[in-house]
């Protein structure tokens, strides 16, 4: 990328057939959200636009649920400031999700993300 | 459920309860215990949570205990409220890695552990399942005596016919 230019950086998941993630907005205060959080670094970022929700009505919960299936991307602007030094920097985040099936609901989990973003 | 023969002693765990009280698994030796694996986030969990106070308020009095064990990372902050919020009857404690690899891993909640009143797994659940079924199952385990009192059944005439 070059210096004072912006890019959208796509993180793109895939959940198997049967399975969800709450959204970035879920409908119950207890449930836990989907959240993409990058740490600060020479690489500025722009809100992270998560995907559109879909709202689902699953067995065990009497309103339908804001949330992911199937193939899903997270879109952040990153810009490199006009004044970043040339040469490699890897930006890295923390992709925070909590995914379901019918029946059952697995542990929130934590992965990170890492982008290696060539300055020129 | 397992044939009593095919059980296996169900792992022993000693954990806080909200008040700090020990919760001894072993302490219930006699009773048939139910140990709900559960979460404060999880959706399916509170489908059965009403589910057990009505089992623990029916059959606490034949010997019957529910023990949930929460596995919210975060612990009693949001575990606490949520006891009060639900205004759960039955023994809440704080679950760890230790616990659940005992029970094989929990990779998902809920999972739900019948106990005989030997402290014998008499069957596992994973995810939601059916209310009459825990029913007709505890209902089952409530009808077999524990071995000690069956051994002291067996060997009281024995002991009068000589």
């Amino acid at each position: 990328m070059k210096r004072g230019v912006t890019a959208n950086v796509k993180v793109t998941a895939t959940l198997s057939d049967g399975f969800h993630l709450n959204s970035h907005t879920p409908a119950e205060d207890f449930l836990i959200p989907l959240t993409l959080k990058w740490v600060a670094g020479p690489v500025e970022q722009g809100e992270v636009a998560y995907p559109k929700p879909q709202m689902v009505k699953v067995p065990f919960q009497e309103k339908p649920l804001s949330v992911l299936t199937g193939k899903f991307e997270l879109v952040t602007p990153f810009k490199i400031p006009a004044n970043a030094s040339v040469g490699l920097v890897t930006v890295t985040g923390k992709l925070r999700y909590q995914a379901c099936n019918d029946k059952s609901c697995f542990p929130p989990k934590t992965l990170d993300v890492k982008v290696p973003v060539e300055v020129q | 459920m397992k044939d009593s023969k095919d059980r296996k002693e169900a792992p022993d765990f000693e954990l806080k309860d909200v008040n700090g009280k020990t919760v001894k698994l072993s302490d219930f030796r006699g009773k048939a215990v139910m140990v709900d694996f559960w979460a404060t986030w999880c959706g399916p969990c509170q489908i059965e949570i009403p589910w057990f106070m009505d089992f623990e308020r029916k059959y606490k009095d034949q010997g019957f205990v529910v023990i949930g064990v929460a596995m919210d990372d975060e612990g009693w902050p949001v575990v606490k409220p949520f006891i009060e919020q639900m205004k759960m009857n039955y023994r809440v404690v704080i679950g760890n890695d230790r616990t659940a690899d005992m029970y094989g891993g929990i990779e998902a909640l809920p999972t739900t552990v019948l106990i005989d009143r030997d402290g014998r797994i008499a069957s596992t659940h994973v995810g939601l399942a059916g209310k009459q079924d825990f029913q007709d199952a505890i209902e089952t385990l409530l009808q077999a005596p524990a071995a000690e009192t069956r051994t002291a059944k067996l060997h009281f005439p024995s002991f009068r016919a000589n």
